[in-house]
């Protein structure tokens, strides 16, 4: 029998299988943080413990940082310290580090593969869920916690239960106006927010075979908020197009026999799978969220369901009723008054673009504050290059400096209790935005909509 | 890690599906450098009003119920990696979480703090629910050893892997056996394929 994608990657990185079935994975690259690696590297320390591979880590502020005058000082102490204890660990344990004002820094999912530290093939790990995003390239990659990174920091290997494999394969051409976001908003919508709970998905199919690198990173990003632990994409032309030529990637021969080593990674003909799911590309319409996870998600145009078969009745409600919505209702001509594009699920040069090639020339609404935010200092770079700052500046958008912003709100960029945000990041839950703050999410394309209507409309219907 | 084998204690309902753990920690509360101290801010929005006042209506807040056992509702921790939404739930005092169905990366993180995760059958879970919201003082008894949870005269048996068992019965972490295994993780470099 033939083996899946994800078995040929993962195979190849068992250092040996022990008790109950677990393995011992080999990581190649360790992705860290402010947020989730203080407590590792004091573990560390209360073990005395040696870093045992640090030339297979990278270190970058994202979550915890400000997104304006990032050359002074970080006003809030408790981030400023959390900020400090990075540079000072990276110092002392002699670990990469691109902290704020340098040019590689930015959100570690973004820098990850602009860099080409992500490569076709790589187990990458972090302390952050959407890890996944790296699955994109054909790398096994995966979200832990901070015990985990400190696993990984004393030992490069994590104890694992392998997951089962899902296949979504979506066949044929998108529809006008439909982007990744919808892609994966419209997967999650019919799978749930626990669909993919124990398995690790590729996604496959004409559909995903004609997006964009940053695209399909975007669709690799959420697979966690279905519960998969990850997603992956068999690389091929794009793929290689993307990484060449890349800060870290392989160069000369070098990647020309990487490039054929990445080639026979694909899922063979014959390989089974636990789990198939298939979908038509021209089922996908624009999509938005209405509740309180990203399994609650409907085409925009379409009504919020009575009754959810996935959630109990009281649940639903409750989320109903946190967002200000009822049963039935449709969302047309909702009044918006935020609107954020960023994080690590659309915050890539090609967000920035679709958002500035549709606002040009036109201006936001007057009640709305909208925000961008690229995803690292190479993004915001190459806007400036191709003048989206100045397009976005024009339609009334507050180009920020790069990080995590307010898709979760540990900043001070953060949506008002009870306000609606149309937003670009991943996840709708309870105050994920700030206490009290209403999430919408959408492709970039629907929040640069919503952002000039001032309201949730038929984005069909607003372009050439 | 401290040692897990068995949990006798009264129980917390909280009915609530999908926990996400930005619910269980917000973000906002991640700026600690240490693992302690999380409790405090546990379920922190759902808890305390804007003005820092307790919510009455929340079950943290009613005096009726108390204990070690967490019982909840479906797809218990999804969201983020935040490990932080395991130390929030240990500090407060918890060992123990009942639910139907568990996110995976916060169950993995939960068997590393010695928070044990127990998935029940969900009419298990709707039978321990309503038993313990209507008879508070009900006792719950959970027995790693045998892999049983038990309330009155119903029962049940859990799956845990059956190294992570071993782990906390013996209060063992994954560090400690992956340092010990250095010279195989050595040996596997050498072969493995490098790009």
């Amino acid at each position: 029998m033939g083996k899946t994608l994800f078995d040929k990657v993962w195979d190849a990185h068992v250092v040996k299988q022990i008790d109950g079935g677990i393995d011992v994975l080999y990581i190649d690259r360790h992705l860290i943080h402010e947020v989730t690696s203080p407590q590792a590297f004091s573990e560390l320390e209360t073990r005395n413990l040696p870093l045992f591979r640090k030339e297979k880590m990278v270190a970058t502020p994202d979550h915890n940082i400000p997104t304006k005058d990032q050359h002074l000082p970080i006003k809030d102490a408790l981030s400023k310290h959390q900020v400090d204890r990075l540079l000072e660990n990276c110092a002392k344990y002699d670990v990469e580090l691109y902290g704020l004002g340098h040019p590689f820094q930015g959100i570690v999912h973004v820098i990850g593969p602009e860099l080409g530290i992500t490569l076709p093939g790589r187990t990458m790990v972090c302390g952050d869920s959407h890890t996944s995003t790296h699955g994109a390239f054909g790398a096994i990659a995966f979200g832990i916690g901070t015990s985990q990174v400190a696993q990984v920091m004393a030992t490069q290997c994590l104890l694992q239960s392998k997951p089962k494999t899902m296949r979504i394969t979506i066949d044929g051409e998108l529809n006008k106006g439909v982007l990744a976001k919808d892609v994966i908003l419209h997967i999650i919508a019919e799978l749930t927010a626990a669909g993919g709970t124990g398995y690790f998905i590729e996604y496959a199919g004409a559909a995903i075979r004609s997006l964009s690198m940053e695209a399909r990173m975007t669709v690799c990003n959420m697979s966690i908020e279905m519960g998969a632990r990850g997603g992956m994409i068999a690389p091929d032309e794009t793929t290689f197009d993307y990484i060449e030529g890349r800060e870290f990637t392989p160069k000369g021969e070098a990647f020309e026999q990487a490039v054929a080593y990445w080639k026979t990674l694909h899922s063979d003909a014959d390989a089974v799978f636990d789990q198939e799911y298939h979908f038509d590309a021209a089922d996908i319409e624009p999509m938005i969220t209405y509740g309180t996870n990203p399994g609650m998600g409907i085409k925009i145009k379409g009504n919020i369901p009575e009754r959810l078969a996935a959630s109990s009745q009281d649940s639903f409600h409750k989320s109903l009723d946190y967002m200000g919505f009822l049963p039935g209702e449709s969302l047309m001509g909702k009044e918006i008054n935020h609107v954020f594009i960023g994080s690590c699920t659309n915050s890539r040069i090609e967000d920035l673009r679709i958002v500035a090639d549709y606002v040009k020339g036109k201006k936001k609404a007057a009640h709305v504050q909208a925000m961008i935010v690229p995803g690292s200092k190479q993004v915001e770079k190459q806007a400036i290059a191709e003048g989206l700052d100045l397009i976005l500046k024009e339609a009334g958008f507050e180009l920020r400096e790069p990080g995590c912003s307010a898709c979760l709100g540990m900043n001070d960029d953060k949506v008002p209790a009870g306000a609606y945000c149309v937003s670009t990041s991943n996840r709708n839950f309870e105050g994920r935005q700030g206490p009290g703050a209403r999430t919408l999410l959408a492709s970039p394309l629907v929040a640069a909509v919503t952002a000039v209507q001032g309201k949730i409309v038929d984005i069909t219907e607003f372009l050439n | 890690m401290e040692k897990v084998v068995k949990v006798l204690s009264r129980a917390v309902p909280l009915s609530n599906e999908d926990i996400d753990t930005d619910q269980i920690i917000p973000a906002r509360f991640l700026k600690a450098t240490s693992r302690e101290g999380f409790g405090e801010n546990l379920f922190r929005d759902w808890r305390y009003n804007a003005d820092n006042s307790p919510k009455e209506s929340f079950v943290l807040n009613n005096a009726t119920y108390e204990g070690s056992v967490l019982v909840a509702g479906k797809n218990f921790g999804c969201g983020s990696s935040r490990e932080h939404a395991a130390w929030s739930l240990y500090d407060y005092g918890f060992r123990v979480v009942v639910s139907s169905f568990f996110a995976d990366i916060f169950k993995g993180n939960a068997l590393n703090n010695g928070l044990l995760p127990v998935q029940v059958s969900e009419d298990f879970l709707q039978e321990l629910m309503e038993t313990v919201k209507l008879r508070p003082d009900t006792e719950v008894e959970v027995d790693l050893v045998n892999q049983s949870i038990s309330f009155n005269e119903f029962e049940e048996s859990f799956e845990v892997n059956s190294y992570k068992k071993e782990c906390l019965i013996n209060g063992y972490d994954d560090i400690d056996y992956l340092v010990s295994i250095k010279n195989e993780i050595e040996a596997f470099e050498k072969q493995a394929i490098t790009i």
